[in-house]
C-alpha cells in the first residue's frame, strides 16, 4: 500500500462512521447480552464444577450481584488433596531454582492481567486496588528469589564430634491445607507463595467473601508452567470444608491464617492432632508489611544427614 | 439357538454356526446401560456392606517378572489380614500368582481359608505348545493351586479356528482335574463385542468354572460394558444348560468406586445369586488399599491417607 493511499481511506471510514449506519451499529451494541463468566473450582490443573453441583451468589461491597461461584464440597476437597497428593512428587524434586523461575513466570503473567485484577478487587471493595495488584506481583517476585536461598539460611553443617559431615537441609513438609485470608489477592497470593517456592503442594479455601480474584488467579496459575496439581484452589464454605482438610490424613499441614472464628481453629487443630500435622495459626497479619521467612519455615521440615569424612 | 449344545463342538463347522448365530451385541446400546449402572448411587450401610463384600471377592494379584518369595509371603500376609489394625476387616477371597510361587502361597496361607490361584497355560500371551501348557498347569496344580487361570489362545480365535480354542480349554480343564478353571479372554485384544460373547460362550461349553475379562497386562481391561456382556452371557448359559458359570473382571479396577459399579451391575445383569465370592472376584493388587481406606474413613469419619496402609 502506498503512502497516498491511507489518508484517503481514512477519511473514508470517518465519514462512514459520521453516518447513519453507524448509529444503528451504536444501538446494537447497547443491546448485545454481556458474557458472564462461569467461576469454578480449580483442580489437579483443571477447571471442574463443584462435584455437588452447587453454588453461591457473590455480591460486590454494595450489596450488587457480581457472579455465582461454585460451593465446593468435602468431596471436592478430597480430589484436591490427592491432586496435591500426586503433583508433590515432581514438585519436591524439582530443583529450586526451577521453582523460582516458576513463581517469577507467576509474577509475570500475574503483572500482565493488571487491569482485570484491578477491575475485580475494585468491585469486591480493595481500596487502591492498583497499589494491591503492585504488590502481590512483589510479592510473587520477593518469594521466587528465595527458591534457592532458604536451604542456605535455614540449613547448616553441624560441629560434631567425630569424623564426620553433619549436615542440615530444609525439607518441604508435603500437602499443605491453606485457609486463605479475606484479602483476596495480595493476602492470597502472600500465603501461597511461602508453601510451593519450598517445594510443597496445597489446598487453598479461598476467601468465602471474595472468592472471584482467587478463580481468576487459578487461570494465572494455569498458564504459568506450574505443574498441575502444586495449587488446588476451592470456593466455598470455610465452615463446611476446613474441618475435613483438617482431619484429612494425607494432609500434612495446616495454614489457619483465614480462620476468623476461633471455635473452628481449635476444631481445626483438635483434628490436625490425629495424624500430627504441622499448623500455622499466625495471629494479626499486615499483608503490606516485609512478610520475613516466618512462613516459608512453617512448613519446613529439617533433615539432618551423618556423612563420613572418607579418608 | 441350537437346542442341543452337546454336538456343537463336534466340528470347527457346527461350532461357527453356533457362535456366530448368538446375537449381535448391540455396542451403543451395553456402553450406555453399563454407563447409566454406573450412576447408581451406593450410600452409608449399603455401600459398607458393598466394601466388605468387594473385599472377600478380590483376588488379590501379582503377576510380575521381579515377583520374589518374600514378596509372595507379604501379599499372603494381606490376604488374610489386609488391614492388621482391624481385625473386623475380611478375608480375601484368594491370591494369583505365577505358577513357580504357588508353592510359597500355599505355604503361607496354610489354614487360612485363602485360595491359591495360579495362572498358566504360557501367561499372558499363550503363545506356546499345547503340551507345554498343559505341563504348566498339571505343575501349579501339583504345587497346590485351588484354581487355574488359563489364557485362551487369541491367535486361533480371531482366526475363526473355534475348535482349537475349544479343546485346549478341554485339555487344560482335564489337567486342573480338581482345581476350579477360569478362562481369561482378554478382551482388550478381541476387537468386538460379537467377539467377547462368542469367546465366552466359547469358553464355558467348553467347561470353564469362570469365565475372566484380561491378563491385566493389556489395554484396555475389565470395562463395564465387556463385564456386563459376560454376565449377560453367564445369565443365558445357566438358562439354557443349569450350568452355573462364575465371572471375574481383572485389570484396571483400582477404586472402591469402580469395584461398587461392578457389584452393581452384578445385581442387575444376574441377580443376588451371583453377588459372592464363590460367583464372582475381581482381579485387582491396588483396589484392596483403596477399598482399606473407604473403609477407615467410613468408621473414623475422616479421609484416610495411603501413609498408614502397606506398599505393594
Amino acid at each position: 500500500m502506498s503512502k497516498t493511499e491511507r489518508p484517503s481511506r481514512a477519511r473514508a471510514s470517518a465519514e462512514l462512521a459520521a453516518e447513519g449506519p453507524g448509529e444503528r451499529a451504536q444501538s446494537r451494541d447497547s443491546v448485545r447480552l454481556a458474557v458472564r463468566k462461569t467461576y469454578k473450582l480449580y483442580i489437579g490443573g483443571a477447571f471442574p464444577r463443584s462435584e455437588s453441583g452447587r453454588s453461591y451468589v457473590v455480591t460486590s461491597s454494595k450489596g450488587d450481584f457480581l457472579a455465582n461461584a461454585s460451593k465446593a464440597s468435602r468431596k471436592d476437597a478430597r480430589d484436591a488433596v490427592t491432586a496435591a497428593r500426586k503433583a508433590f512428587g515432581g514438585w519436591s524434586g524439582a530443583t529450586p531454582y526451577n521453582r523460582g523461575q516458576i513463581l517469577y513466570r507467576v509474577a509475570e503473567m500475574l503483572e500482565s492481567r493488571r487491569a482485570q485484577f484491578v477491575a475485580e478487587l475494585s468491585e469486591s471493595g480493595t481500596k487502591k486496588a492498583g497499589e494491591v495488584v503492585d504488590a502481590a506481583v512483589d510479592r510473587l517476585v520477593w518469594y521466587a528469589g528465595w527458591a534457592d536461598k532458604i536451604a542456605a539460611v535455614t540449613g547448616s553443617t553441624n560441629p560434631v564430634a567425630g569424623p564426620y559431615f553433619n549436615i542440615s537441609s530444609p525439607e518441604p513438609t508435603g500437602v499443605v491445607a491453606v485457609v486463605a485470608p479475606d484479602e483476596p489477592l495480595l493476602g492470597l497470593i502472600s500465603v501461597i507463595a511461602p508453601v510451593i517456592v519450598t517445594g510443597n503442594t496445597c489446598v487453598v479455601i479461598a476467601s468465602e467473601r471474595a472468592p472471584l480474584p482467587s478463580i481468576t488467579l487459578a487461570e494465572v496459575l494455569a498458564t504459568s508452567d506450574l505443574p498441575a496439581g502444586v495449587v488446588n484452589i476451592l470456593t466455598g464454605s470455610v465452615k463446611e470444608i476446613a474441618p475435613w482438610l483438617a482431619a484429612h490424613m494425607d494432609v500434612n499441614a495446616l495454614d489457619l491464617t483465614g480462620v476468623g472464628d476461633e471455635n473452628l481453629a481449635i476444631t481445626c487443630e483438635e483434628a490436625a492432632a490425629e495424624n500430627l500435622k504441622r499448623v500455622f495459626r499466625p495471629t494479626g497479619a499486615d499483608w503490606s508489611a516485609d512478610p520475613g521467612t516466618r512462613r516459608l519455615t512453617a512448613f519446613l521440615e529439617t533433615k539432618t544427614v551423618w556423612h563420613p569424612t572418607g579418608a | 439357538m441350537t437346542t442341543s449344545l452337546a454336538d456343537v463342538a463336534s466340528s470347527n463347522v457346527t461350532l461357527r454356526t453356533f457362535l456366530h448365530g448368538l446375537p449381535g451385541v448391540d455396542r451403543v446400546g451395553a456402553d450406555q446401560r453399563a454407563a447409566m449402572l454406573g450412576t447408581r448411587s451406593i450410600k452409608t450401610t449399603a455401600k459398607a456392606e458393598a466394601i466388605d463384600l468387594a473385599i472377600r471377592m478380590v483376588d488379590l494379584t501379582t503377576l510380575e517378572g521381579a515377583d520374589t518369595p518374600g514378596k509372595v509371603r507379604a501379599m499372603c500376609a494381606k490376604a488374610v489380614h489386609p488391614d492388621p489394625g482391624d481385625p473386623s476387616v475380611p478375608k480375601v477371597a484368594a491370591v494369583c500368582v505365577y505358577p513357580d510361587l504357588v508353592a510359597q502361597a500355599v505355604d503361607a496361607l496354610k489354614g487360612s481359608g485363602v485360595k491359591v490361584a495360579s495362572v498358566a497355560t504360557s501367561f499372558p500371551s499363550g503363545r506356546s505348545s499345547l503340551d507345554v501348557k498343559t505341563t504348566e498347569t498339571a505343575f501349579a496344580v501339583a504345587a497346590g493351586a485351588d484354581e487355574i487361570d488359563m489364557v485362551i489362545d487369541r491367535g486361533a480365535f480371531l482366526a475363526g479356528d473355534y475348535v482349537k480354542v475349544f479343546e485346549e480349554i478341554v485339555a487344560i480343564k482335564a489337567a486342573c482335574g480338581a482345581a476350579h478353571l477360569k478362562v481369561i479372554l482378554e478382551t482388550g485384544e478381541l476387537s468386538t463385542y460379537d467377539n467377547v460373547r462368542r469367546a465366552s460362550w466359547l469358553a464355558m461349553l467348553a467347561g470353564g468354572d469362570f469365565i475372566k475379562t484380561s491378563t491385566g497386562k493389556v489395554q484396555p481391561a475389565a470395562t463395564l460394558p465387556v463385564t456386563l456382556i459376560m454376565l449377560e452371557a453367564v445369565r443365558d448359559f445357566l438358562a439354557t444348560t443349569g450350568r452355573k458359570v462364575g465371572v471375574k473382571p481383572a485389570g484396571g479396577i483400582r477404586t472402591t468406586k469402580d469395584a461398587v459399579k461392578m457389584l452393581v451391575l452384578v445385581n442387575e445383569t444376574v441377580g443376588e445369586g451371583w453377588l459372592s465370592p464363590d460367583w464372582f472376584r475381581l482381579g485387582a493388587s491396588t483396589l484392596l488399599n483403596d477399598l482399606l481406606m473407604q473403609r477407615q474413613k467410613m468408621a473414623t469419619g475422616r479421609y484416610a491417607g495411603p501413609d498408614y496402609f502397606t506398599l505393594d
